[in-house]
């Protein structure tokens, strides 16, 4: 009799257990009797216990103890015995175990059975856990079964070869000539097998590749075979001839075809007519359109059948279907950076997903979206992603905020816009922007003079309205700290004032120093932000000196460090607080990267490229009419600043496309974050007179993108004050001067100055600048030219 | 390594019915998949998509009643088609033990494996006809039977 009924009184037993101890109580009781009947002789039960054990094995408790039962049930004459004991093979014996090495005699026997079912239950066996070693010794029978008459068997054999090769990568040989003769078989499992055989071969050898690629035209007979055939009972599914053998042929095709003319020729018509003729009205046919797509993809396919495919993920987008929608995105992922243009045209569709109510859906917008964000589609496309950030799950926030963080760096089409974005950012998911987002945000803001009293207004009234979003806390702080005289002069341009008291900004800050919301280091900010205070407001310094005196007995270590300090600025050093104190200088992007080490470096170098596109379009009036003056007044000795002057016995070199990437944008976007040390730029002294050194250094941004920045120094006795510096460039050169970091420079080297020139020279022509000086020293006006002919590491 | 790895059945409440691994790993890590691949299922929302990402496999499940498929296969796989892969298993099911419940699967959970291992072998597809497995198992079934009765007759 059949396993069954033994096997089923003991399922209904533990089934009827009340509880997990009760049950355990079942097992125990069971799993002895089962081991006192492996020990008995050959009682023609064995079967039952076997596959109580299977059961027990099912449920989650040790069955080691079967193993041995399985070798002998497996070796057993008896067919019901074999048949559990392979199964029992399956799941207790894996190649890591001892014991499966005793059943490898078995299944050879059992191999060469009279009967295909117990040849089926060995090649099945071998194919499921066979190790090297038995696959080493079973080979060659394999390879003759794969020739036998019978297709029952050959379909086995094939899918065994295939764990052949896989675990023993030499013997993919053997089979070749097998593998190419079964292509001519009419059995759809035998075609099977041998495509999915010949496909593990193709795989693992090029030369196998090679040799297959003939095999083309074939394989395309037997496609077009599939699909215009009329309606097989045998291996129709919802009116698409046998999906799986279309699927993995189409697989095969892929791989023949990749990087190859001739082969990819070969299958286009076929792939046409796949794509068009294909039923997409059910999942089935989605499932060979979505494989034809692939290939077409992946092959060298001419430029139509590739808008095809493009076009089919396109209608997949529109499918009601989630699933579908789904992989059409994943497809159009890989091939946004190779097809932009085409993956552009679904932007709408892909942005309405973002409202999709599914998780895995809005994931994949998300990344497509934050890949389709261009120049030209930013102000939509943000509003869009800060829509979608203020409802999305909280899993895809961190990766919202830094994809929009990427976007803004890239194309922001004004610094306000940036800086709002950000701050837009900040309020709704300020929780998960990563760390190095404050010190950015602060950078870009001293970046942005022309903002300042915009920006402190802007984040004062944030600060008002909430304190909980620390990231934000932090910069309002820093912020109000640095530009708190702004503030309450009263007057602002771009937003409507507020009428600020000193009281109402010293309330704030204290507010954020008392909360239990704030952090260690947002409290810090805002004690550094109130000493700062102290010299740009008039009335409340006393209130100012009180609140620093107190925080000098705070528990936490480092704010009472701060405290103590700033006290002590107040007692003994109070004729250095106004220096001190005073206004920071621009933060240059390169200082920020190498002081605080590896971690911020990533964020650097991806939006270094981005950052000088975005200075490069916002265009603010006053360089550019200084470099036409400038033009102007060179006059006569313009000659050899013009483009198409001779290259020859120039001592300049030509300008040569760096490394950086900054062209590959969305590469850079998709392709991973790998920090790339940033090396520091090589400095050339250009002048040195009177004390005054002016030093050079450059850095390639992008093929044609340049930054030069100028440093300056005064190593004399006496203050210099009113210095400026004008630059002058060819005519094709593009350049813009950004705000100096300072307009004097003390004696003795006491500050540098530093000013960043960005230079676009499309044209590659040889570069050259002249630079004027001019500054005040002991009261009488200097000016000086330099002429700049090599720039360092070009 | 197979283009599908794993094979798993369970019910809502997370008891597992069927597991079937096409690739060699320890007794300690099946059981973590297991444990990790019933929470993440059982989590979803009706009406969500069916597939997910987990770790560098996709993860294709389907509910049928009271029972759930989840398929784990390899990356490049073709997610459409794991879903027929599946629909075909439980078609063979309903096939095999007319109007398949999971009480047959729990009950005669060996015939279960038997047709899977008819159906699908070493993490690819072994047949694409309907007929042709079925017909396989019917004869297994019937080979049993009647060896069974041959051999209980006395050789001597």
């Amino acid at each position: 009799m059949s396993p069954s009924v033994p096997l089923q009184e003991m399922i209904r037993a533990i089934r009827s257990a009340r509880t997990q101890c009760e049950e355990r109580g079942v097992i125990q009781r069971e799993c002895a009797a089962i081991r006192a009947q492996f020990r008995q002789t050959d009682n023609g039960g064995r079967s039952h216990n076997l596959a109580k054990l299977l059961y027990v094995h099912m449920l989650g408790y040790p069955a080691h103890f079967g193993q041995m039962e399985c070798v002998r049930m497996i070796a057993s004459p008896r067919y019901s015995e074999k048949r559990v004991g392979y199964l029992g093979a399956m799941m207790l014996l894996d190649e890591k175990q001892d014991a499966s090495l005793l059943i490898t005699n078995s299944i050879k026997n059992d191999l060469s059975h009279s009967n295909q079912y117990v040849q089926s239950l060995a090649l099945c066996t071998l194919a499921c856990m066979g190790s090297a070693e038995m696959c080493r010794d079973l080979a060659p029978e394999i390879d003759r079964l794969l020739r036998s008459s019978n297709s029952y068997i050959k379909k086995k054999a094939a899918l065994c070869a295939v764990h052949i090769v896989r675990k023993v990568h030499d013997l993919g040989e053997l089979f070749v000539p097998s593998a190419r003769s079964l292509l001519s078989e009419k059995n759809h499992g035998v075609l099977h097998g041998a495509v999915v055989l010949i496909t593990e071969l193709c795989e693992r050898s090029p030369e196998t590749l090679e040799r297959f690629r003939k095999t083309v035209p074939d394989l395309v007979q037997i496609m077009k075979g599939l699909v215009i055939s009329g309606y097989s009972p045998d291996h129709d599914v919802a009116g698409v001839s046998d999906p799986f053998l279309q699927v993995r042929i189409l697989r095969l095709l892929r791989i023949l075809g990749r990087n190859n003319e001739a082969a990819s020729d070969a299958m286009n018509d076929l792939l046409a007519q796949v794509a068009t003729n294909t039923d997409s009205t059910k999942t089935v046919g989605n499932a060979v359109l979505y494989e034809t797509v692939l290939t077409v993809l992946d092959i060298k396919s001419e430029s139509g059948l590739r808008v095809l495919a493009v076009n089919i993920l396109g209608r997949f987008l529109l499918n009601n279907d989630r699933n579908i929608r789904y992989i059409a995105m994943t497809s159009l992922q890989k091939i946004v950076s190779t097809d932009h243009n085409a993956v552009q045209r679904h932007r709408g569709t892909i942005v309405d997903c973002l409202k999709d109510q599914d998780a895995s859906v809005k994931r994949r917008a998300l990344e497509l979206s934050l890949a389709l964000v261009s120049a030209s589609n930013i102000r939509s496309m943000m509003k869009e992603l800060l829509i979608f950030l203020s409802s999305c799950p909280p899993e895809l926030r961190a990766q919202a905020a830094s994809g929009i963080f990427n976007a803004a760096e890239r194309y922001a089409p004004s610094k306000r816009w940036h800086i709002d974005t950000i701050l837009h950012v900040l309020t709704t998911a300020g929780g998960d922007v990563r760390d190095e987002t404050v010190p950015n945000l602060i950078q870009l803001i001293t970046n942005t003079s022309e903002l300042h009293c915009y920006t402190v207004h802007k984040l004062y009234r944030a600060l008002l309205t909430d304190i909980s979003q620390q990231p934000l806390v932090q910069v309002a702080c820093w912020c109000i700290g640095e530009y708190g005289d702004l503030l309450l002069k009263g007057e602002c341009q771009e937003t409507e004032a507020v009428q600020v008291t000193e009281d109402d900004v010293l309330d704030a800050l204290e507010i954020v120093l008392q909360s239990h919301m704030s952090t260690p280091t947002t409290r810090g900010f805002a004690l550094t932000a109130t000493m700062k205070l102290s010299t740009r407001i008039t009335d409340n310094v006393d209130r100012i000196r009180s609140i620093v005196s107190i925080y000098g007995s705070c528990i936490d270590v480092e704010l009472q460090q701060r405290a103590v300090e700033y006290n002590a600025l107040f007692k003994k050093y109070d004729h250095m607080r106004a220096a001190v104190l005073e206004r920071m200088p621009v933060i240059q992007k390169n200082s920020l990267g190498q002081t605080n080490g590896e971690l911020s470096e990533e964020p650097m170098k991806e939006s270094q490229p981005g950052k000088v596109k975005q200075e490069e379009t916002a265009l603010p009036p006053q360089p550019a009419g200084q470099v036409v003056d400038l033009l102007d007044l060179l006059g006569g000795s313009q000659e050899p600043l013009q483009p198409g002057s001779s290259v020859g016995g120039s001592a300049s070199t030509q300008l040569t496309a760096a490394p950086t990437s900054a062209g590959g944008d969305l590469l850079d976007l998709l392709g991973g974050f790998e920090p790339t040390p940033l090396a520091p730029a090589p400095t050339v002294t250009v002048y040195e007179k009177n004390g005054v050194t002016l030093t050079l250094s450059c850095e390639q941004q992008s093929e044609s993108g340049l930054t030069v920045t100028l440093t300056a120094s005064n190593s004399t006795d006496s203050d210099i004050s009113g210095f400026t510096l004008q630059a002058a460039v060819p005519k094709s050169v593009q350049l813009q001067m950004r705000a100096p970091s300072r307009d004097s420079l003390p004696a003795h080297g006491g500050a540098k100055l530093t000013q960043l020139v960005v230079l676009n020279n499309p044209n590659k022509v040889n570069l050259k600048m002249r630079i004027r000086v001019s500054y005040t020293c002991q009261g009488s006006v200097v000016q000086d030219m330099v002429q700049v002919d090599s720039f360092p590491g070009l | 390594m197979t283009p599908m790895r794993f094979l798993l059945l369970f019910s809502r409440q997370g008891r597992l019915r069927l597991q079937k691994w096409y690739t060699a790993i320890s007794e300690r890590e099946k059981k973590k998949i297991i444990r990790e691949m019933t929470t993440m299922v059982l989590a979803r929302q009706p009406r969500t998509c069916n597939f997910l990402q987990w770790k560098d496999l996709k993860i294709v499940y389907k509910r049928y009643a009271s029972l759930y498929f989840c398929l784990g296969v390899e990356h490049e796989e073709n997610e459409l088609l794991a879903l027929e892969i599946i629909h075909r298993y439980v078609e063979l099911l309903d096939k095999y033990f007319g109007n398949v419940c999971e009480l047959d699967i729990i009950f005669n959970f060996e015939k279960a494996y038997f047709i899977l291992d008819e159906f699908l072998m070493g993490g690819e597809i072994q047949e694409t006809s309907k007929q042709i497995v079925n017909r396989a198992i019917e004869s297994s079934d019937m080979l049993q039977e009647t060896m069974e009765e041959y051999m209980s007759k006395p050789a001597f």
